[in-house]
């Protein structure tokens, strides 16, 4: 099976912090050249189930495969996510040049910043600003480029539209189609319904730290409908 | 796709291991009652008189100080590395000993060393090492209590400092001259004292040993008790769902 | 654990990503440089007589470690504050970079900033305290070096490990300072010997050194075994 089609599979992972249990028994499958949509309430554990599957959160029980590979902390698998958070991951310090040459170095990956930045629609930020002085959309922007910057075959989002203004919303949405055609594993946890309803290939939804819903979408959402099966599957208004 | 597990099985103690710790406190019962009046029977010695006789329970405090830091740090070299619940849970508990018993012999010392030579407290390789153990043992339970997410983890590198420690500090002390009484005092006993000291140290021991395996039963138990009540939380739930479909 | 670029580069990356953000910024140094000074100062008060000349060589040498431990804990705590905040410690922990390359790369950066300010407070020390620091520099500057060293060693663990943590700020020292006790043992036995006016014990001073060496071995070799686990958190 070539890399480029394999899935990334989760069995029977759960994750326990202390007392509280965030995930348990989610069996998942996500397929490369797809979006896939995870929602959720607040403490559903979708934040959680992304750490694991970016492999910064090891599963307290369960497994989580690449293809054959098990992915672990030490899997050199790894390099092939890419993970853009709530918070961009940069320094906030360095200008964006240092940040790209500094990941790209990190990554084993000798990098053009100018070409990446013109990728993302940053060419014209001033290379030694700091990252900190940067708008959030900007940042939003500056984060995805680092986190392409390895090619990876993963790409994992969480909340990216959180913050954003409208233009951001939108240029993430094309970045995300853009991202599909490129045959990559694309998985967005989002609250925004509207924004992913048409793009969304596969639905995940969370209730509780359990897999409410895990099935493809084989038509094109609204926003309409992506509520009315959110509301049947938690119970809950979003 | 919604499971449904099995809560877990209380775990009660097998009675073999039950009865070894039953036989423990019968132990400690009986020896704390009879080992005191072995020690007023004991010789007096020339040089310190009676308040020598502290020795006989602050030196098995301080064998047992230095033997819950080690178990705490071999339990968290286990927790660090294989990620051992035990571990974690032996190192957490041994921890509390050592800060006990570490507390009798700083206590009992000073007592002592202000009638022997004359002052409360002198920095020499014994005296320095035994309160900086103490004292790591302290942090190693602030850590755990204030240490944030990684608490766990970061008490648990703490241990594999302090266990480290121990020995540079003492060397580091002890190549200036030293006040204390050397290790050799012990094998030099007459006979009759050497008797009660061997019996007031075993005693000490299987002390230590009660407590630690009281305080162990009572870490697992309440791990049993927060996945009890994470299990009952899903039966809960579980109900709610079936309930809604 | 595999890096495609290998572990030297790795540590040089994240070593020289700190130094080059504390160059555009001097925030560390200049915080961390003034704390020490105002330390100086106030052990200058507190210690210095005005009619006399000076301090006793071992009350410099106390000086000098208390100085530094304190100020410290300054660059351990900034030196992940600045990963934390945009939450770029989770990319660097998600790239294929080792864990150990990690810990030294952050190692050296501290290192390097502790040492800056350690020159300048060794300089007004020997201005305040008249002491004579100019007889045995090259000594002194391995003590002082070597202390640095296990210092930051087991300070970045510590420091890492609490990069979540609330009370960070009050835990670095109160849970670091019992640990590198051995360091300050036998780096104020050595420093005060070299400050010292009438000829040295060259014996003593270098059998501290040897123990220096070793301690920091320790602490190197435990740092990189306790890097990762405290730092991948829960």
């Amino acid at each position: 099976m070539s890399l480029a089609s394999a899935e990334l599979q989760l069995d029977l992972v759960g994750k326990t912090f202390g007392r509280h249990r965030a995930l348990v028994g989610v069996s998942a499958v996500f397929s490369p050249g797809k979006i896939s949509a995870i929602l959720g309430p607040n403490g559903a554990g979708k934040s959680t189930l992304l750490g694991i599957l970016a492999t910064l959160v090891r599963p307290s029980t369960g497994t989580i495969r690449w293809g054959n590979e098990l992915l672990g902390p030490t899997a050199p698998g790894r390099a092939a996510i890419g993970y853009v958070g709530h918070e961009p991951g940069l320094y906030g310090d360095l200008g964006a040049f240092d940040n790209l040459k500094l990941f790209g170095g990190l990554y084993g990956k000798a990098v053009d910043p100018k070409v990446i930045l013109e990728k993302v629609g940053l060419s014209h930020v001033d290379p030694l600003a700091p990252v900190r002085t940067y708008s959030r959309g900007m940042q939003q922007r500056l984060a995805l480029a680092r986190a392409l910057l390895h090619e990876p075959a993963i790409l994992l989002f969480d909340e990216p539209s959180a913050a954003l203004d409208p233009a951001g919303a939108s240029w993430l949405s094309e970045q995300l189609v853009l991202q599909r055609q490129a045959g990559r594993i694309v998985i967005v946890v989002t609250h925004d319904l509207d924004a992913v309803a048409p793009l969304t290939d596969h639905l995940t939804i969370l209730r509780r730290g359990r897999l409410a819903h895990h099935a493809p979408i084989t038509t094109t959402l609204t926003g309409v409908d992506l509520r009315r099966i959110y509301t049947e599957t938690t119970g809950a208004c979003t | 796709m919604v499971q449904h597990t099995m809560p877990p099985t209380s775990t009660p103690p097998k009675p073999a291991t039950l009865g070894v710790f039953l036989l423990g406190v019968a132990v400690c019962i009986l020896g704390y009652a009879w080992v005191p009046q072995m020690i007023v029977g004991a010789p007096i010695e020339m040089t310190m008189g009676p308040v020598q006789k502290i020795f006989y329970f602050h030196v098995p405090c301080a064998w047992l100080l230095m033997l819950s830091v080690f178990v705490c740090a071999g339990g968290s070299v286990a927790f660090l590395f294989k990620g051992s619940e035990r571990g974690d849970r032996l190192a957490r508990c041994s921890s509390e000993l050592a800060v006990l018993f570490g507390l009798c012999v700083l206590v009992t010392g000073p007592l002592w060393g202000r009638v022997a030579w004359g002052v409360y407290w002198q920095w020499d390789a014994r005296l320095t090492s035994s309160l900086l153990l103490w004292l790591i043992m302290v942090a190693y339970l602030l850590a755990r209590q204030y240490g944030g997410p990684a608490s766990r983890k970061l008490a648990a590198a703490l241990a594999l400092f302090a266990a480290a420690d121990v020995p540079l500090v003492y060397i580091s002390v002890h190549i200036w001259r030293t006040i204390h009484p050397s290790t050799s005092v012990v094998p030099t006993l007459a006979p009759a004292m050497r008797a009660v000291f061997w019996t007031s140290a075993a005693l000490f021991t299987v002390l230590w040993f009660v407590l630690l395996s009281f305080r162990l039963r009572l870490e697992r138990l309440r791990n049993e008790v927060d996945e009890l009540a994470i299990e009952v939380e899903d039966v809960l739930e579980v109900r709610m769902e079936t309930k809604r479909i | 654990m595999l890096a495609p670029n290998g572990f030297v580069k790795t540590i040089f990356l994240v070593a020289s990503k700190d130094l080059r953000i504390e160059w555009r910024n001097r925030e560390i140094t200049a915080t961390m440089g003034f704390f020490s000074v105002l330390m100086v100062l106030i052990f200058a008060f507190a210690f210095v007589n005005p009619a006399g000349d000076g301090l006793k060589s071992e009350v410099t040498a106390g000086v000098l470690w208390v100085g530094l431990l304190f100020s410290g804990t300054i660059a351990l705590a900034r030196t992940f504050d600045r990963e934390r905040d945009l939450e770029a410690i989770r990319a660097l922990l998600l790239s294929p970079a080792p864990r150990a390359a990690i810990y030294l790369g952050k190692l050296l950066g501290v290192v390097f900033l502790m040492l800056l300010v350690q020159l300048a407070v060794t300089l007004l020390s020997g201005l305040f305290f008249s002491a004579s620091i100019g007889q045995h520099a090259v000594w002194l500057a391995l003590f002082l070096g070597l202390g640095t060293l296990g210092y930051a060693a087991v300070g970045t663990v510590v420091s890492g490990a609490l990069i979540r943590s609330k009370s960070r700020d009050a835990l670095i020292a109160a849970l670091l300072f019992p640990l590198v006790t051995p360091l300050v043992m036998a780096g104020v036995r050595g420093t005060s010997m070299l400050l010292n006016p009438e000829t040295p014990d060259m014996e003593s001073i270098v059998f501290w050194t040897e123990f220096l060496v070793v301690v920091d071995a320790v602490f190197l070799i435990l740092g990189l075994w306790a890097f990762e686990p405290v730092i991948s958190g829960e």
